[in-house]
């Protein structure tokens, strides 16, 4: 083989991936970025040859869209820091467990992932519902009913839900890196419990928490079956507001610059924690 | 290794609760004798598990994402395997680009891709074909494949292949008699995983199915905007029926411990 045809080879063996993502990934992100700018005529829809920035400037001006974006981001803030709170003792919790307890339990915990979200979703609806089985216990204990289904509340408890193994997931995997031998060094030398735990085990996880919290913060950002199943039919959130502009509103292009500032938005968000987590971790860890 | 406290057995007691509570309340409610959805007390029924195989919309969307996932599996595994040889075999200009071109649609929202694909379907006038619509699945699911495959490729002897070339056998005889059969774990285990994602993807495909392309993810959305009813249930219960035959198959074939954490036990 000569020395051309060699460095042509992974080409022709990524030929058939690289036109897959050409025609349905970058061709298109291409024309929904054109669209954005498009002019749009209630009457005759996007036309082609005019352009403008008003989708844009309609976004963080008109309080109704910003409001929406507003809460999607706090919403998503707020379960990032409940799946930190949740999602790191509990994968401690099962790193120090016995097998077979240990497999199966962490299978309990990530297995839902593979479970449509829709499933989720029509779950936590019949829980969280007026007659529904956590208005139930509650009312044993002499409270309620209270009003959770399409409100925040249901919101936040089923992303959660769905978000909780992409928490454990990167937490578990730096536990396994850690060397038990050092937490029981510092546990023989004196220190507390609680002492190893914050001065030597968190500092070593802390990229796991890291990026499964920004993963959390991304994934909740986009998410669209939960607020629109558990979110009724007033309460938005970007992904479901995009969906009203194509579908119900017919407004592409004001519909693609939301989902343009969402995209963009996510790729930060997920692209700084290599900035973040390898930048100061790696020298500080070796 | 110091044990779990009582305090924090029954934390994690609590967490699997709250994991498991909606998936069980789904299958339970799906055996209710009643109209409304009530956990069944007394007895329990297949009525409802009746009524979804006598609804012809419910069983169209299923055999859709059924032929969908098949299809878009087969199409990814089949643009995933050479891609991952040539990321794990040559060091050339753009392999980074193309790695991170290839996994890209983990970190894009599926809604921008809906959108985007929205608007490429309606210019090429693919609305509602189901080819497009594989495609479609196949671009979402090929970084799943190419993860597994480029896994496989990594912890790989290469001296039976260096035998075979040296002994005479072409570049085509050593791939299918060697490097395939050594990695066909990673790649049946990515077909599955690919799959799975598929028949349980929503968010881009509400963008671009059509009314006879619908698939049963989007059926079920839609369905549980307008009614909640004990139908829905039992449709949730046969789909986390179907999930978890494919993840026990999936755990023989490849381990899933190994799928969802990287190989860490």
């Amino acid at each position: 083989m000569t020395g051309s045809a060699r460095k042509a080879t992974p080409w022709w063996l990524s030929t058939p991936a690289l036109l897959l993502f050409t025609a349905l990934l970058l061709v298109p992100l291409l024309l929904t970025a054109v669209l954005s700018f498009n002019v749009y005529d209630a009457a005759t829809g996007p036309r082609a040859g005019e352009f403008t920035l008003d989708h844009y400037v309609h976004l963080f001006t008109d309080s109704y869209y910003y409001g929406i974006f507003w809460r999607t981001f706090w919403i998503s803030a707020l379960v990032a820091v409940i799946c930190v709170l949740v999602g790191t003792p509990e994968a401690y919790v099962l790193s120090r467990m016995r097998n077979p307890w240990r497999s199966l339990l962490l299978l309990v915990v990530l297995a839902p992932l593979m479970v449509s979200v829709v499933v989720r979703a029509f779950g936590w609806s019949m829980l969280l519902g007026p007659e529904g089985l956590v208005n139930g216990l509650l009312g044993i204990v002499g409270i309620g009913p209270i009003k959770m289904l399409y409100t925040e509340t249901a919101i936040v408890i089923a992303l959660v839900h769905v978000m909780l193994p992409f928490m454990v997931i990167p937490v578990w995997t730096s536990l396994q890196k850690l060397d038990a031998g050092v937490e029981n060094a510092a546990l023989s030398l004196g220190a507390s419990p609680f002492t190893t735990l914050r001065r030597v085990v968190l500092p070593q996880v802390m990229p796991g928490i890291l990026s499964g919290s920004l993963i959390v913060f991304g994934l909740s950002a986009s998410s669209f079956a939960i607020p629109g199943l558990l979110g009724g039919r007033r309460l938005k959130m970007v992904a479901t507001i995009v969906y009203d502009e194509y579908l119900h509103e017919l407004n592409w292009p004001l519909g693609a610059a939301i989902a343009l500032v969402l995209l963009v938005a996510n790729l930060v968000v997920m692209l700084s924690y290599n900035r973040l987590v390898e930048g100061r971790y790696k020298k500080a860890l070796g | 290794m110091s044990r779990n406290g009582p305090f924090a057995l029954a934390f994690n007691a609590l967490v699997i609760a709250f994991m498991l509570a909606p998936l069980v309340v789904v299958c339970v409610v799906a055996f209710t004798p009643e109209n409304t959805l009530t956990l069944p007390t007394t007895e329990f029924s297949l009525r409802w598990f009746e009524a979804v195989f006598a609804h012809p919309d419910f069983m169209q969307s299923f055999w859709n994402s059924l032929r969908l996932g098949l299809a878009s599996a087969t199409l990814a595994t089949l643009v995933a395997v050479p891609a991952g040889l040539a990321i794990t075999r040559y060091e050339f200009p753009g392999r980074d680009f193309l790695n991170g071109l290839f996994l890209s649609p983990l970190i894009i929202p599926h809604l921008v891709l809906g959108v985007a694909l929205l608007r490429l379907f309606a210019l090429v006038g693919g609305t509602g074909s189901f080819g497009f619509l594989i495609f479609a699945h196949a671009l979402i699911v090929t970084p799943y494949t190419l993860r597994l495959v480029v896994a496989a490729l990594v912890g790989f002897d290469r001296s039976a292949e260096q035998a075979a070339l040296s002994l005479g056998a072409s570049q085509a005889t050593v791939f299918k008699r060697i490097t395939l059969p050594m990695i066909l774990p990673g790649v049946t285990g990515g077909w599955l995983l690919a799959f799975i994602n598929s028949f349980d993807e929503v968010t881009m495909s509400i963008f671009v199915t059509s009314p006879s392309t619908v698939t049963l993810p989007v059926r079920m959305y839609m369905y549980a905007t307008e009614s909640i009813d004990p139908l829905m249930a039992a449709v949730s219960a046969l789909m986390v029926a179907v999930t978890a035959v494919a993840m026990i198959v999936l755990d023989r074939l490849y381990g899933l411990d190994r799928v969802l954490v990287g190989g860490h036990r």
